[in-house]
């Protein structure tokens, strides 16, 4: 690959007669947006340093079908779960890491009860387990020190109860990890769920990725950590309308890990 | 004399008895009303549920002031009703504190039920205050106005008067075991109400006797009178929060059920070997199933014994991003107009013999509008926020289901989202085969 990274798809290693030890879901952010593709290369050269089989569906691989479920449009979700289902199924696919958490979810909680059921984690999880496994190793340096705050994605964190795997990570950096007001269960969402990623928000007082970088700035930190391409999205804007992006960086947890790493 | 009052104890109670009786019938029918869901499983996690959330008050003290005040009247209420088990058994043998000979135990429980009773009067003092000094902002949002409001606060007044009366009750009592009246036994300790009786001072034995019997009376059916303002009070909290608990959701906070109606059509799409042609089968006659809901008969009865439970506390509204950010959308306002409209239904069933008559509206467009519906992030704040294990996100997802599969009427943008999910496999224009192309770029 120009970029130097080894991608390999399902349909190579099947052809090859191989099974890789998960299977990446890059999700459509992470294949298309600008932004977030960024993050989908820092977690694979992530993948390669430690030697990871994976591969990803590439071509084969196509829209969860969550933000259709979300804005009522069943039919569509269900259509597009079951083409997944039958591509992942027809691979014999038991494991799935991913860098989105409504992949996440979606593929995690719904695709089950329509014939699809997978070991599904997230890649700060995912991440988290190659560290304690000692398969890459994380040693403070470029971060030390550094005050870091962790926005919880919903459909992460009180969707699914993933709060530690992303904050493990940030400690082991070393990093000072400064919390917002409000965070966890009671975390303020970014304003991209439920579809609204996708359309303009109703009338208001102000956008709601706005009223949360706010929450996220009074914590005075360097970074803001994120683990959804889509929060990441809404938390950069949202830096940017505040002129604050010469000083506040938005990265994704896979991004601190590979450039601690300089990967 | 004595015989008199005993019977109209007994008319008071059967009528009190009753007529809540009669207004939980009407509760269970409307709650019927709704669909029927599978929640049977899961029955351990159910009962560890209702355990921990409804009777432990777990999610109360998330917010400590509220949630230590609202411990306070939730086990002055729940104690202080051993209280009221002795006075109905008086008023119905024409007995005097007939739980007296437990001694030294019956002293230790009156002594506690009064400074429980003065507590709660505490607590009242502080919520009453909290709604209408302080003004906290979920107290006063555009859905509290007029009849909430009033509700929340008769809600306290009724509390405060009964603590009094039970207190004035005391007071008069042991004033008159101080005097040796004949059937006032010597029983009972009176921490708080001992500092009332001076106010007794140097009245005679037939005005105490007449304060102690009116105290008595109006406490007990102050306490029947509250038992039926619930059902039309936001009140009914305090019993349903025990099922709602208990039927609240057991899976994911993020997993969203997959309409079985929706698979088997999907199913039948994707199966090669269907005929597309084939005349349809047994149930013809049977009309065909509506997507989504847009009136409390399309939600389930859960979801309507949500709008029962909910107590219009509003936390969920505070922990809202819309609602926060100024848009229209409150969840608790979702659950009141779900409420609103399965009481219109019920009153409607009620007039035209048991027949529900076609009123022309629905609680989706005459109560909730679709810009409220439009508003939600789907983030589950509202869910985790509820003290009481309420979801009013389902009703919002329900009737986006609604608005996209029935009425096609989803913002053109989600429908531009939509239709490149269906044409390109992605919510945006980029096409499925360039899926890799990030590989290549540096």
């Amino acid at each position: 690959m120009e970029n130097g990274l080894k991608v390999p798809t399902m349909a190579e290693l099947f052809a090859a007669g191989k099974q890789p030890e998960v299977l990446f879901w890059v999700g459509c952010a992470g294949s298309f947006d600008d932004r977030a593709k960024k993050i989908t290369k820092a977690f694979v050269k992530i993948l390669n340093k430690a030697d990871v089989s994976f591969a990803v569906l590439g071509t084969e691989e196509s829209c969860t079908g969550d933000p259709a479920k979300r804005s009522g449009n069943e039919f569509l979700f269900q259509m597009q779960a079951v083409t997944n289902i039958e591509v992942l199924n027809g691979y014999g696919i038991k494991k799935v890491v991913t860098a989105c958490p409504h992949c996440f979810n979606t593929i995690k909680n719904e695709y089950p009860g329509l014939g699809g059921t997978y070991e599904v984690v997230h890649h700060t999880q995912f991440l988290r387990d190659l560290v304690s496994e000692g398969r890459i190793t994380l040693e403070g340096g470029k971060y030390k020190g550094k005050r870091i705050t962790y926005h919880d994605p919903c459909y992460l964190g009180r969707a699914n109860n993933v709060y530690e795997a992303p904050r493990e990570l940030i400690r082991k950096l070393d990093a000072e990890l400064v919390e917002m007001k409000s965070c966890k269960k009671r975390g303020l969402c970014c304003g991209a769920g439920g579809a609204q990623m996708f359309k303009e928000p109703e009338k208001g007082d102000k956008d709601v990725n706005v009223e949360r970088t706010e929450q996220a700035i009074e914590t005075k930190p360097e970074i803001i950590a994120a683990a959804c391409p889509f929060c990441n999205t809404m938390m950069t804007d949202g830096v940017k309308s505040k002129e604050k992006e010469a000083s506040i960086g938005v990265m994704d947890i896979a991004e601190l890990i590979a450039s601690a790493e300089d990967l | 004399m004595e015989i008199i009052q005993q019977v109209l104890f007994a008319v008071v109670l059967i009528a009190g008895v009753g007529f809540f009786a009669k207004n939980v019938k009407t509760l269970r029918r409307n709650i019927k009303l709704g669909k029927d869901v599978d929640v049977s499983d899961n029955k351990p996690v159910r009962w560890r549920n209702m355990m921990r959330i409804a009777l432990g008050q777990t999610k109360m003290v998330v917010r400590p002031i509220p949630g230590l005040l609202h411990i306070i009247v939730y086990v002055g209420f729940i104690i202080i009703n051993i209280e009221v088990l002795e006075i109905v058994i008086d008023g119905l043998l024409g007995t005097h504190r007939i739980f007296a000979p437990l001694g030294a135990l019956y002293n230790f429980l009156i002594g506690s039920f009064e400074i429980l009773a003065f507590l709660v009067i505490i607590a009242v003092v502080v919520f009453w205050i909290r709604r209408n000094i302080i003004r906290i902002q979920r107290f006063i949002k555009p859905e509290m106005q007029g009849w909430p409001k009033k509700d929340g606060n008769m809600i306290l007044y009724i509390e405060f008067v009964l603590m009094l009366l039970f207190l004035t009750m005391n007071a008069s009592d042991f004033q008159l075991q101080q005097m040796n009246v004949e059937h006032y036994t010597q029983a009972g300790s009176f921490p708080i109400s001992q500092f009332i009786s001076p106010f007794f001072d140097g009245m005679s034995a037939t005005t105490l006797i007449l304060i102690e019997r009116t105290t008595w009376w109006l406490h007990i059916i102050g306490i029947l009178c509250f038992l039926n303002y619930l059902y039309y009070s936001k009140h009914l909290h305090i019993l349903l929060a025990f099922p709602n608990t208990y039927y609240g959701k057991t899976t994911p906070k993020g997993q969203f059920a997959n309409l079985e109606s929706v698979t088997n059509e999907v199913k039948l799409m994707m199966d090669p070997s269907a005929d597309p042609f084939a005349a349809p089968a047994d149930d013809v006659d049977a009309a065909p199933e509506k997507f989504g809901a847009s009136d409390v008969s399309d939600l389930s009865w859960v979801q309507l014994l949500n709008s029962y439970t909910c107590t219009e506390c509003g936390r969920c509204t505070s922990e809202c991003p819309a609602n926060q950010t100024g848009k229209k959308l409150s969840p608790r306002k979702i659950m009141m107009d779900t409420r609103d409209r399965l009481e219109e239904v019920g009153k409607n069933i009620d007039a035209n013999k048991g027949e529900f008559k076609d009123d022309g509206k629905q609680l989706l467009g005459d109560y909730i509008t679709n810009e409220e519906i439009w508003a939600c992030t789907s983030c589950n704040a509202c869910v985790e926020a509820c003290p009481v294990s309420i979801d009013p996100l389902s009703i919002i997802m329900d009737m986006r289901q609604y608005l996209v599969m029935e009425k096609s009427a989803a913002p053109t943008e989600l429908n531009n989202m939509m239709g490149n999910i269906e044409n390109n496999g992605a919510p945006w224009p980029f096409n499925q085969m360039d899926r890799l192309n990030w590989t290549e770029e540096k």
